[in-house]
């Protein structure tokens, strides 16, 4: 019992992770049907952001408030990082067919990750702590460390927040009102150029926070960490029901669950816990055969 | 106080629209009938700029505007109703209120004209915080037309405001037309219902496979033989 409160804990950790990632990739898509696979990238790129900040204001001494400039600045990096990618590499081909769109994407990611293997090198890098990585117990003998609570204390607040965005400012009306019906959108006035240019911002944000947070939580950052927990992001936001909010969330929380319970418990049911990377293609594949709208997906009807 | 100017439209090699000038003046209502596939709403689209024409050009209160993005025209006071309504169905009816207004920032205005909205639609308060996606087609027009108003245009274009409606709920829609006319708003109105349309317009145009072939007073064309077999059934 202790150890599936403890599986369950950190599976949630990285869950929280998942589901930070998983809301760019169901935001971009809600508004433009397009997956964009240099969303897990941006994660790394938030991450690097993140360590050379911390050289920049960090004196080795753990503060919160290194840490907070430190998460603050990547997320803004990252915002704009994501909207450049946007407006030059996307935009251009948007008026082409989506495919042109999903390839760019493709070139895109791969360009991100060997730019950084040239400017880096692919040499792990140690990111500094910026915090007092104490270990707390709870229920009874389950550990729980300052970086894990901190993971599920600023993912929690960056959710609030971006619902906050999406359901009470005018900014987040137009981002839903454009991934409804971008020619309506446009005739009410909004520059709908502007809106999704918002939304890979945000996205971007969102990803670079769960960048940095994971540097704290496991402080060994390279320049394709991206690529894997990228496209276990892109499955959680399959299984939430792609273009759900909502959806992303819980996604990402089970698949991190749902892994780390693999880990814990797979050899005793004969899978070994090496496996962990392939239960969320597994996942993926199972929803795509059971419920391809998602667990929260719906298959809006529009009325005529 | 709109004129298209010898208009072309082509998708890729198909061309829709050949040669089209028309002239809306303030204060008209004036009506496009025509069959299906006549080329209507590709016309409207063209004046908002979500297709480019070929040739030709678009001039509106003096300035070309053909080329220019759909959301620079809102301010300049062009609003359309689109076909099929295009109301936004995951948002509230009061939040596709809002967005008619997304150019605007004055608080007070907007709730003002959202009342005017409520007053021209009462059906629309009565579900302010409802999905625009449950309504039916006939409130889903009366949507489409309150918030197109929300923008306060001086031009409303209107595409088939009636289509789909039954005549109870048309009757209505075109009190509502002939109210906004009268608050000074000039229309131009897409319409299959060619009786209707003339009925509540000052001029017309016919539209036959993309051209004008008949254009003139309202009341005169709904008297011409060739109006009457044709698009008025008689
Ligand atoms: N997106 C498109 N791609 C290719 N052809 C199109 C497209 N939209 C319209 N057309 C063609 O252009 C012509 C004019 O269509 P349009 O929609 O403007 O007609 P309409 O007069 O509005 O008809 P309706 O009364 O049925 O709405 C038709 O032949 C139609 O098939
Ligand atoms: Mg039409």
């Amino acid at each position: 019992m202790d150890t599936f409160v403890q599986q369950l804990i950190n599976g949630l950790t990285i869950g929280s992770i998942y589901a930070l990632i998983a809301l760019g990739y169901t935001m971009v898509y809600g508004i433009l049907r397009l997956i964009n696979f240099a969303h897990g990238d941006i994660y790394m790129v938030g991450a690097y952001a993140g360590f050379l900040l911390a050289t920049l204001v960090f004196n080795s001494e753990p503060s919160i408030f290194a840490f907070v400039i430190v998460l603050l600045g990547s997320m803004a990096i990252a915002a704009a990082i994501g909207m450049a990618i946007e407006r030059f590499a996307y935009r251009p081909v948007r008026k082409y067919s989506r495919m042109t769109t999903l390839i760019t994407a493709i070139g895109m990611s791969l360009f991100i990750e060997y730019l950084f293997v040239f400017i880096f090198s692919g040499t792990p890098r140690s990111f500094p702590q910026l915090i007092q990585n104490d270990n707390y117990t709870i229920f009874g003998s389950a550990t729980i460390s300052a970086s894990q609570m901190l993971i599920f204390a600023v993912s929690i607040l960056l959710m609030i927040t971006l619902q906050y965005i999406i359901f009470k400012t005018k900014i987040g009306k137009a981002m839903r009102a454009v991934s409804f019906n971008i020619n309506s959108a446009k005739l009410m006035g909004i520059n709908t150029d502007f809106v999704i240019a918002f939304t890979f911002a945000i996205g971007s944000a969102l990803a670079a926070a769960g960048g940095v947070l994971t540097a704290q939580y496991n402080p060994k950052i390279e320049p394709l960490m991206g690529i894997i927990i990228g496209l276990k992001a892109f499955v959680a936001a399959v299984l939430g029901g792609i273009g759900n909010i909502p959806g992303a969330v819980l996604g990402g929380l089970l698949i991190g669950a749902a892994e780390t319970l693999v880990v814990g418990y797979g050899n005793s049911i004969g899978i070994p816990s090496t496996y962990r990377d392939a239960v969320a293609f597994a996942i993926l594949i199972l929803v795509l055969l059971i419920r391809p709208a998602g667990l929260l997906g719906t298959n809006v009807q529009e009325k005529v | 106080m709109l004129t298209l100017e010898n208009v072309s439209v082509s998708y890729g090699a198909i061309e829709a629209l050949t040669d089209i000038s028309l002239t809306v003046n303030q204060g008209e209502v004036v009506t496009l009938i025509g069959a299906n596939g006549a080329g209507k709403t590709t016309t409207l689209r063209t004046i908002t700029g979500l297709l480019e024409p070929k040739n030709g050009r678009v001039v509106y209160e003096g300035k070309t505007i053909s080329g220019m993005a759909t959301h620079r025209l809102v301010p300049m006071g062009i609003a359309m109703s689109p076909e099929g309504r295009g109301v936004f169905a995951n948002l509230s009816v009061r939040e596709n209120l809002e967005m008619g207004a997304y150019i605007r920032n004055d608080k007070k205005g907007i709730a003002d004209d959202m009342e005017r909205a409520f007053t021209l639609f009462p059906r629309m308060k009565e579900r302010e915080q409802q999905k625009a996606g449950t309504l039916s087609g006939g409130e889903q027009q009366m949507l489409a037309m309150g918030r197109a108003l929300m923008s306060r245009p001086r031009l409303l274009l209107l595409d088939e405001p009636s289509l789909g409606l039954a005549p109870l709920v048309v009757h209505s829609i075109f009190e509502a037309i002939d109210e906004i006319r009268s608050e000074g708003t000039t229309i131009l109105l897409v319409e299959q219902n060619a009786n209707a349309a003339l009925q509540h317009s000052d001029r017309a145009y016919v539209m036959e496979t993309g051209r004008i072939v008949m254009e003139g007073d309202s009341k005169q064309l709904a008297a011409d033989p060739r109006v009457k077999e044709a698009y008025l059934g008689e």
